[in-house]
């Protein structure tokens, strides 16, 4: 689960300057033709930094997002509802798995990008620092942050990097199924009991503004990323996306009989396009800087893991051989 | 065929895969490496579909559905084995619980798959292949990690002397066993012990761990008998938590 809104560094044409500009040219030609950028091909350093960014982080998202629906799968109430969160989660365990070995293909390994997570170095989707209160919290992220995410990938797959396009291909198909176990675990609680409607609408409500933070911000504040676009990195603009989930969602959301807490939300008929109140853009950097409501609880459980299985990491290696390099 | 004596051995195998597979997906997001996050949580998975075709089977000689049955009793009316309720501590006594619980559990199947009793036959044949690569997973795991370095060795060899009290209460005999026997359910207790201890003898034998002195270690019995540690009841609480919020409530 991922909705990018990722942070990319500002893109300097100084960067490129010390690119050989015959390959340059050949490589930003290869994109245009709609050929896949290869492990082994020649890239430009800003690509392979950006791309090992972005992938990581995504990879980072998939690992923390198992956190808050993770504690749900000890309560998931009967055999039915058990299993299937168990496997979903076991998924999202899976694509991080997949990502991680795409992000070494660009040569940093995953032990080095597991300890920048922990460092604090590196990010991950931002919504996963707002807590799971309740079964409900985990049935709307299981339904509305994997459709988020599913917006993005799906954007996303299309990239001109190899493995991290397959790898999308791949999580999408996976994405499709929890959307459809979300959506009905949701079904079930909006047509459910007195309580059971009760419990959802209130974790509605509160995941409400992170869902609108989900895609990154509006793309009047984002810092320019023409080259990544033209790189084929980023494919979709961060309002596209959002408009896009809006329009897929906010009916099938009504149509549960359900309340969207933002009395400003409507689709401008004239525009096509949703207004909405602006999501506090404040609070996201807060947030994505550190100081939200579960930052330091999810990256201590990971840290905590971590620790406790180096031991494991250390066996699995041969203690005779020499680390030299990375795994992939 | 004494029923009762059926529903005891069902309750014995349905318990014990439920709240080891409940165990085991407690690993989801903590693993020491993604892929055994990975492989924990499949194994959780099988193992509660396990517990829930026996519940079913139960179903069928009259007992309460499987989800009521699953998520509404209490610690003394489980049936499992005090070993699988234990916490999953670190990795080390996870693998080592898991190592020693699975190589009595195919033994079971198979020897289940060979039942006189009929409606047992089928689904001990079928998921004898899923346990399979369970025990071929704690095996490998064991021979690795058994024979890397020191650290490893030592804490495995610790979580084995901790964990094999429970492990021999697994085969705490129901006061059915000889009618189970007779009837040719299976072949008791005693055998399924004889046969998991040189299973899991010849897997050691090939690491640097030492198998202790089975003679000098007093079982823990009593989970077959209702009789549990403090760690079950809150474990069962945690499960039905959201269930109990309104058990009529399709969720």
């Amino acid at each position: 689960m991922y909705g990018g809104g990722n942070v990319f560094e500002a893109t300097k044409f100084d960067n490129l300057q010390s690119e050989d500009p015959v390959k340059l040219a050949e490589f930003e030609a290869r994109i245009a033709r709609g050929e896949k950028i290869e492990p082994t091909d020649w890239m430009p350093e800003l690509y392979r930094k950006q791309l090992i960014r972005m992938i990581e982080q995504h990879a980072h998202s998939e690992i923390i997002g198992a956190l808050p629906e993770g504690t749900w799968i000890t309560r998931a109430p009967g055999f039915r509802r058990k299993m299937a969160q168990m496997a979903k989660v076991q998924d999202e365990v899976g694509h991080a798995q997949l990502l991680y070995s795409a992000a070494e293909t660009l040569g940093k390994s995953r032990e080095q990008m597991l300890t920048d997570l922990i460092n604090g170095k590196s990010k991950y989707s931002n919504v996963f620092n707002y807590p799971a209160f309740t079964w409900a919290d985990s049935n709307i992220i299981s339904w509305l942050i994997d459709a988020g995410a599913i917006v993005n990938q799906m954007a996303n797959a299309k990239g001109s990097y190899g493995p991290y396009s397959r790898a999308l291909e791949r999580i999408c198909a996976e994405e499709a199924f929890h959307l459809k176990y979300g959506h009905d675990a949701v079904v079930h609680m909006a047509t459910g009991t007195p309580k059971q409607r009760e419990m959802i609408q209130a974790a509605l409500n509160r995941w409400w503004p992170p869902i609108m933070t989900f895609f990154g911000p509006s793309d009047k504040m984002s810092t320019h990323t023409e080259t990544l676009m033209r790189w084929k990195v980023k494919m979709a603009s961060n309002d596209e996306c959002r408009q896009q989930f809006l329009d897929m969602y906010v009916p099938k959301i009504w149509e549960l009989g359900l309340t969207v807490p933002d009395p400003k939300l409507k689709k401008n008929q004239e525009t096509g396009q949703w207004e909405y109140t602006e999501p506090d853009w404040d609070e996201f950097k807060r947030v994505i800087n550190g100081d939200g409501p579960c930052n330091a609880e999810r990256l201590a459980v990971r840290r905590t893991a971590e620790e406790r299985g180096a031991w494991v990491r250390r066996a699995l290696l041969n203690p005779k051989a020499k680390y030299v390099k990375p795994l992939a | 065929m004494n029923e009762q004596a059926i529903k005891d051995l069902l309750y014995k195998l349905a318990d014990d895969q439920l709240i080891l597979g409940h165990r085991n997906s407690e690993w989801t997001g903590f693993g020491p490496i993604l892929e055994e996050d990975i492989a924990f949580s499949s194994m959780a998975q099988d193992k509660i579909g396990h517990s829930l075709a026996f519940y079913t089977l139960l179903q069928e000689l009259g007992e309460a559905e499987p989800d009521t049955v699953a998520f509404t009793r209490n610690a003394n009316q489980f049936h499992n084995s005090q070993l699988v309720e234990l916490p999953n501590g670190e990795y080390d006594f996870s693998l080592i619980r898991h190592f020693l619980y699975d190589n009595a559990e195919i033994i079971r199947f198979e020897m289940l798959s060979q039942s006189r009793y009929e409606p047992i036959v089928k689904v001990a044949t079928k998921l004898k292949g899923e346990v399979k690569y369970h025990v071929l997973h704690a095996n490998t795991w064991i021979k690795n990690l058994g024979s890397s370095t020191e650290e490893a060795i030592l804490r495995l060899q610790s979580a084995l002397s901790e964990a094999l009290p429970y492990a021999l209460g697994m085969f705490e005999k129901s006061k059915y066993e000889q009618e189970l026997i007779d009837a040719g359910v299976y072949a008791g207790e005693e055998a399924v012990k004889a046969e998991w201890l040189k299973r899991i003898q010849a897997v050691i034998e090939k690491t640097e761990l030492k198998m202790p002195d089975l003679e000098s270690i007093t079982p823990k019995f009593g989970g077959r008998y209702g009789e549990h540690t403090e760690h079950l009841q809150p474990l069962l609480d945690e499960m039905a938590e959201v269930f109990k919020i309104d058990p009529t409530a399709e969720w």
